[in-house]
């Protein structure tokens, strides 16, 4: 009976519209508020009236100590939103996450994602989570009228001459970067993402990977210069709206205010593909695509210059029954991830997506350099173990708010990296 | 208040010097009083204030800008609390979770502090400190082994079960600030009581509990006030069941997954104050309400 | 969901009901025995509800706890004393540690004395609701509220720009010369910063249970004193606040236990960045960031341990005397 029941969910995506109702209801806890779980409701209307499933959705920011518990004292839910890749390993590797190689149709999804997504959602070999939306990390961006009057270019060649540039506005009495990474609990990531893109930029895919998985120490040569490039930036006053304080105590989704002020303030802001949604909401008025813009995170090391850095929200499944099979088959389908393109709440990592389906040509060039990128990695920090990464953060705040500590600073990354990968 | 100091060397002017003494202390009075008023609410309106502007703006102006013209209020983010879907069952489940909540624990306490404070039993002190060692307990060490604890018992997910996880939580400073009340009702009142062959538990429904009024009442208030703005328990022993999320859970849910939409909290912020000012508000009559010193001396 | 207000009000209704049933029914079920076996008996049945709350949800997870202390992350192996020698010698143990004795020592007298002042003064003045809502108000807002709240109040703009955090810009209005100050941000102003916005949460609390004590103490008292001439000054110190000397001690404790494990605040606010980390916060992120639960354990024990001195100050109170 029950393998009857999973026979028919496993047919029922495939088929994608007829299929018979398969009833019942899917638990899925995750992240997603506000104007996401909008989307999100909006995506599981066609699957519930299709297959009868009742989707309920739990939010939480809290996610890590939801999951923990809920996990630890065996009452998972059937789906749930992993906190990262990082995390996704550990409970992969405890046994409670289920096998998604005798779930999905591993033909199909081979079809729709590249093997990299796959190779991600991996664990020895297995594949435990699939991602259903992803951002764009390491772009610049900014307002191009601005920046034209200003005399700045939007399209660097290299970092250096981004980093001249910079230098030569500054003393013209220019400040050209507006950089916030106040994040509450999290603060510190937004400078992850700066120096895993430089770093990237610098050394490559091959040494990333050294480095997030911990064969690389933090003191090696390699990284510390990582920080120190980093640091010509983030640590001169002259180059950083408002110097060293107002980085550590302004929130990022704000840090972006002083490129739009007349007269602008900063003429650069470095976040994700998902701060466009963040803009949007603060200058309705502004158009995507002419008021701003951005471009890619210019190259350290030409040989480079095709990197990408991506992150995403990765799917698990703790529970397999026939509807949470059905419903974590839907969210990888191009389908269902047309509704986050179109709200605006993200790239797909499906190809089968169609560009026309992005709501701008931002999102669209986003994506574009989501798909046609040589080299993508993704977001160091949570790859590395939970501790890894929540210290990361917090070097990062203490390196702003005093950047000559630094090699301090990167001993003592390097005590919790022999303390955080050993187990 | 010049005339303070030779007032202070002449003796015949004793009563003037007393009537200044007393103004300047009315007036130290209420600039205490006032000054730290305002200074306390300052945050609160702050947030009124910013509930009230456009999400735009209260990232880029300080709130008191709303205040000079031209003005920019709205209630949009009034509106968009209040339409979702699930505000007015979620409400509902707040009052159905939090009620329960409160008297319990306030009932269950009170047993244990009249035996703690007038029954004579070996253990008392070391039992009392052990009660009282549990308000350190820090939260979190308790949901794993209780959560396990209701998955085998199958009431996770349930309203009861989370009636009594927090009445558990609420009840080692319900129990300590209780008997602490009650260790202070005089004796003499309780004996007269016993000798004219009342029982215990007539002696607690009738004398104890009435006279414990006050201490009750701000037991009332705390304890509503946290399980009301509790978040952490309900998502945790809540899990799976979305009909009887309280109107935290729901709150919550309206920032999104990088924090956007915070906005929103400040509106709902108020909305979820309203209830508990409510409670403060009609109980605090309960105070002022001397019982000790009239019944009581004869 | 008529279903479920239908239950809603059974409980509300039945649950005192239930509850003071069973004092009557035990009572009753006492009847039969003798006198001596009745009081000895007695306080252990009206103890039951109680305690077996208590152990089920406190003290087993307690019990639990200590074990877990003594066993690795998974706690799968054995692992002696080792979570506690790591704890102890982390680099960042210091500070964190440093930190909570600095909360420990500001964060009680400071809302006591506060409490006290409030609950005292108050009682004088017509307007006394106003005050009294206008200081119990942060009690009834939520942690989320409140830690948006903080944030716009210390809110930074580089000086020359118009503030936008309340208390940067009333420190500029106010104070001529003064430069805005990141105070969330800053090593010297952080932690007294943080702890303002508790003492900010918690003086309500402190003010509404010392004034129901205040409100316990007899007029006539403090009539007679008046009339043989003492001052107010007086009549506090000598009488009303000797009277109320339970209550505060009441009120410290909790506050100094509350402050013990204090967690939300510094969690919402910096997470404990740039020295402001305190037990209850690493705790949290062994146990739920990092599933390290042989540590998060250790922390927890550790905050077990430092309430024993607080446990001999109420030994000294409630130790003595036994009536009925």
């Amino acid at each position: 009976m029950r393998k009857l029941f999973i026979a028919v969910a496993m047919l029922a995506p495939l088929a994608a519209l007829p299929a018979g109702k398969i009833g019942g209801k899917v638990s899925v806890l995750g992240v997603w508020g506000g104007a996401e779980l909008e989307t999100f409701n909006k995506m599981v209307k066609p699957f519930e009236d299709r297959t009868g499933v009742k989707v309920e959705f739990e939010a939480t920011r809290d996610l890590d100590a939801v999951l923990t518990t809920r996990v630890s004292a065996g009452s998972p839910p059937d789906l749930a939103v992993l906190p990262s890749p990082g995390k996704m390993a550990d409970l992969a590797r405890q046994g409670k996450l289920v096998d998604l190689g005798g779930v999905l149709n591993m033909a199909a999804l081979k079809k729709s994602y590249a093997q990299g997504w796959i190779d991600l959602g991996s664990v020895d070999g297995k594949l435990v989570g699939v991602f259903p939306k992803a951002d764009l990390k390491g772009l610049v961006w900014y307002d191009p009228k601005s920046l034209k009057a200003a005399g700045l270019s939007d399209a660097p060649k290299s970092f250096d001459d981004l980093l001249a540039e910079a230098n030569a506005a500054a003393a013209k009495g220019v400040t050209p970067f507006a950089i916030g990474i106040e994040s509450g609990a999290a603060s510190g990531w937004v400078g992850t993402d700066w120096l895993e893109n430089i770093f990237l930029k610098t050394y490559g895919p091959a040494k990333y990977k050294e480095w997030y998985e911990g064969k690389l120490p933090w003191t090696s040569p390699e990284v510390k210069s990582v920080w120190q490039t980093w640091g010509k930036i983030v640590g001169n006053p002259k180059l950083c709206y408002g110097g060293s304080q107002y980085i550590l105590s302004t929130n990022f989704g704000q840090a972006f205010i002083p490129l739009f002020d007349n007269p602008p303030k900063a003429y650069f802001h470095f976040q994700a593909t998902f701060i466009q949604g963040f803009i949007g909401k603060q200058f309705p008025a502004l158009k995507a695509g002419e008021d701003f813009a951005f471009f890619a995170l210019p190259p350290v090391k030409p040989e480079y210059a095709k990197s990408a850095e991506i992150a995403g929200d990765l799917v698990g499944m703790f529970k397999k029954t026939p509807q949470s099979a059905a419903f974590l088959d839907y969210l990888t389908t191009a389908e269902a991830q047309a509704y986050w393109v179109k709200g605006g709440n993200g790239l797909s990592p499906n190809r089968e997506v169609p560009l026309s389906d992005y709501p701008n040509a931002l999102s669209k060039r986003a994506a574009q350099i989501l798909t046609s990128a040589e080299m993508t990695v993704f977001d160091a920090s949570d790859m590395m173990p939970g501790k890894m990464n929540t210290a990361f953060w917090a070097a990062v705040v203490n390196f702003v708010s005093d950047p000559d500590q630094l090699d301090d600073i990167l001993r003592q990354l390097d005590t919790v990296r022999a303390d955080a990968y050993g187990k | 208040m010049s005339t303070a100091a030779p007032a202070a060397l002449a003796p015949p002017r004793r009563g003037l010097e007393a009537v200044a003494a007393r103004v300047a202390a009315r007036g130290l009075l209420h600039a205490v009083l006032v000054g730290l008023s305002l200074l306390w609410l300052l945050p609160t309106v702050g947030l009124f204030v910013s509930s009230l502007r456009p999400a735009q703006q209260i990232a880029t102006s300080g709130w008191w800008k709303a205040l000079s013209t031209p003005f920019s209020f709205t209630l949009e983010n009034y509106g968009y609390v209040l339409s979702q879907a699930n505000m007015g069952r979620s409400f509902l489940n707040s009052l159905i979770i939090a009620i329960p909540s409160t008297v319990m624990p306030i009932l269950v306490a009170a047993f244990a502090a009249y035996a703690f404070s007038w029954m004579r039993f070996p253990g008392r002190n070391v039992l009392f400190l052990v009660v009282v060692g549990l308000l350190v307990v820090p939260l979190q060490v308790t949901l794993i082994p209780v959560l396990r604890m209701f998955v085998a018992t199958g009431i996770s997910g349930t309203v009861p079960a989370v009636w009594i996880a927090h009445s558990a939580y609420g009840l080692p400073f319900a129990i300590y600030l209780l008997r602490s009340f009650m260790d202070e009702l005089p004796v003499e009142m309780m004996e007269s009581a016993a000798l004219e062959g009342a029982s215990h538990a007539q002696i607690f429904f009738k004398l104890v509990l009435p006279t414990s009024v006050p201490a009750v009442a701000s037991l009332v208030i705390f304890q509503f006030m946290w399980v009301w703005n509790d978040l952490l328990v309900a998502l945790i022993y809540l899990a799976g069941s979305p009909a009887v999320q309280p109107m935290t859970v729901t709150i919550s849910s309206m920032v999104n997954s990088y924090g956007g939409g915070w906005e929103y909290l400040t509106a709902a912020a108020f909305i979820s104050m309203m209830l508990p000012l409510v409670v403060f508000f009609a109980l605090q009559r309960y105070f002022v309400r001397g019982i000790l010193a009239g019944s009581v001396k004869g | 969901m008529w279903e479920r207000l239908v239950w809603g009000l059974v409980a509300v209704a039945g649950v005192p009901l239930v509850l003071s049933g069973y004092v009557f029914a035990v009572e009753r079920a006492l009847s039969p025995f003798a006198a001596r076996r009745r009081n000895a008996l007695r306080p252990w049945l009206w103890l039951v509800p109680g305690v077996v709350l208590l152990a089920g949800f406190l003290i087993y997870p307690v019990v639990h706890t200590l074990v877990l202390s003594l066993f690795n992350a998974t706690s799968t192996r054995f692992a002696g004393l080792g979570n506690y020698v790591h704890i102890f010698t982390e680099r960042s143990m210091l500070t964190v540690l440093r930190n909570n004795l600095l909360w420990l020592l500001i964060f009680p007298t400071v809302t006591v004395v506060l409490g006290l002042v409030l609950a005292v003064l108050t009682d004088r003045v017509r307007y006394q609701w106003a005050v009294k809502a206008a200081i119990f108000v942060p009690m009834a807002i939520s942690l989320v509220a409140a830690g948006v709240i903080w944030k716009f109040m210390y809110q930074y703009q580089p000086p020359g720009q118009p503030q936008t955090g309340t208390v940067n810009s009333f420190l500029s209005t106010l104070v001529p010369g003064f430069q805005p100050r990141a105070w969330l941000f800053d090593r010297a102003l952080n932690n007294p910063a943080l702890i303002f916005v508790l003492v900010w949460m918690w003086v309500g609390f402190a003010m509404v249970i010392l004034y129901a004590a205040l409100k316990g103490i007899d007029e006539a008292l403090l009539e007679a004193a008046r009339l043989e001439g003492a001052t107010e000054f007086q009549i506090f110190f000598k009488i009303t606040l000797p009277l109320m000397m339970p209550t505060v001690t009441v009120v410290t404790t909790t506050l100094v236990i509350n402050v013990l494990k204090v967690f939300d605040v510094v969690y919402v606010m910096t997470n404990g960045s740039l020295g402001t980390d305190v037990i209850a916060n690493r705790m949290y992120k062994e146990m739920f960031n990092y599933n390290d639960f042989g540590r998060a354990s250790a922390f927890a024990t550790l905050l077990l341990l430092a309430i024993i001195p607080v446990m001999f100050m109420n030994i000294k109170r409630f130790g003595r005397g036994g009536r009925a």
